[in-house]
């Protein structure tokens, strides 16, 4: 066991408690993905991991490093902003490539365009 | 002052990060739809950024970071790449 | 002024970005880190990004940070809920039609960036005219709730801050 692991008792107990949540919501977005029964269900469960996920690690991180190595190391904020500006660009972009394929394909329980129709469309019930 | 080791709870956190990339992986193979699979593909290597900053921490070492945070910067441009290719079926109009 | 440095705020997270990149605040690293963040700006003014209202009301933009990090954290749990809960609470998904009176194509986009941050709600289609915005909802309870939730948490403070 090597002795960079070791930190203070009162810097370990937020650390870990930080690194259990995050590991714990990259299980379960992954079995999001896995368990929900449609495209449109499954793109919710990545932002669990893309937002709260990553900035627990982050900050499990931030303070580890800024702990042991008794001097600010604050770097972790660039991947924190990185992952924030690219995700939503990422999940958008899915969706309405999700949304004009099946319009193409003719399949049933895809709204029209946004203004042509009110009132809201289903989706739980669709498993594929 | 007291100091302890947190090695077990990195260990639980590569395991919890390591099982989601297995689940994804699944959800890669089995499909059933293209853009399934480019979710799955996507949070598998938001997952592996999240594996190099535990690893980071577990061997103390900040060169770890500058891996992961190219991963962060460069992971979401094929995403979009392949989203803007179902959307369209070109990747550049 | 407005022709040396066409974009102030810019550059200033550029220069900062440097210095976090560095781990560092020695002169030398001001000084590249400056002339980089000047450099990037000027040489690409020629692209013309559109350029935002002057940034006012900084009390608003901290209020909604605080809003949109109380709100991640709930929908977390809730979404946590759907996922691992019995499989009668995954039925209630589905798209649904805000109506918007926001105009301004930051807000737009900082609207596009909360709500697909927030887990449980994700962005799908704008109208042509940026009047209706449809969403797709992991739990759609209450169309109602969700339409005063966007609107009244999100969308006010976005417009006191861009328009």
């Amino acid at each position: 066991m090597s002795p960079m692991e070791q930190v203070p008792l009162w810097a370990a107990i937020p650390v870990s408690l930080l690194l259990i949540i995050g590991g714990l919501l990259c299980v379960t977005g992954a079995l999001g993905l896995l368990r929900l029964s449609n495209f449109y269900q499954r793109i919710h469960g990545p932002a669990l991991i893309n937002t709260l996920g990553a900035g627990c690690f982050l900050i499990a991180s931030m303070l580890f490093f800024t702990v042991s190595q008794s001097r600010p190391v604050i770097h972790e904020l660039l991947i924190t902003v990185a992952v924030l500006l690219t995700a939503p660009a990422t999940t958008m972009m899915l969706a309405r490539a999700a949304v004009s394929r099946d319009r193409r394909s003719h399949r049933p329980g895809v709204p029209p365009h946004p203004g042509q129709a009110e009132g809201e469309v289903h989706t739980g019930s669709r498993k594929e | 002052m007291m100091t302890v080791s947190i090695a077990p709870v990195l260990t639980f956190a590569l395991i919890c990060i390591s099982l989601g990339m297995l689940l994804a992986l699944i959800r890669l193979l089995r499909g059933p739809t293209a853009q399934d699979r480019v979710i799955a593909l996507d949070m598998i290597y938001v997952s592996a950024m999240l594996l190099l900053l535990v690893q980071g921490m577990r061997f103390g070492n900040t060169l770890y970071f500058d891996i992961a945070l190219l991963i962060a910067l460069l992971g979401c441009v094929g995403s979009i790449a392949m989203a803007k290719f179902l959307l369209r079926g070109e990747v550049i109009e | 002024m407005k022709r040396w440095l066409p974009f102030p705020l810019i550059s200033a997270f550029l220069l900062a970005m440097w210095l976090l990149l560095n781990e560092t605040v020695a002169p030398g690293h001001w000084l590249l880190g400056a002339l980089f963040a000047w450099a990037v700006p000027f040489f690409t003014r020629q692209m013309q990004p559109v350029r935002a209202q002057k940034v006012r009301r900084l009390v608003v933009m901290v209020q909604l940070f605080f809003v949109v990090l109380f709100d991640i954290c709930r929908s977390c749990l809730a979404v946590s809920m759907v996922i691992l809960g019995p499989a009668k609470r995954r039925q209630n998904s589905g798209f649904m039609t805000v109506p918007l009176d926001m105009q301004a194509p930051h807000g737009l986009a900082m609207l596009a960036c909360i709500l697909c941050c927030t887990p449980g709600t994700v962005w799908v289609e704008l109208s042509a005219d940026r009047r209706q915005l449809m969403l797709h909802i992991l739990d759609l309870h209450d169309e109602e709730w969700w339409t005063h939730t966007i609107k009244q948490r999100y969308e006010t403070p976005l417009r006191m801050i861009f328009e």
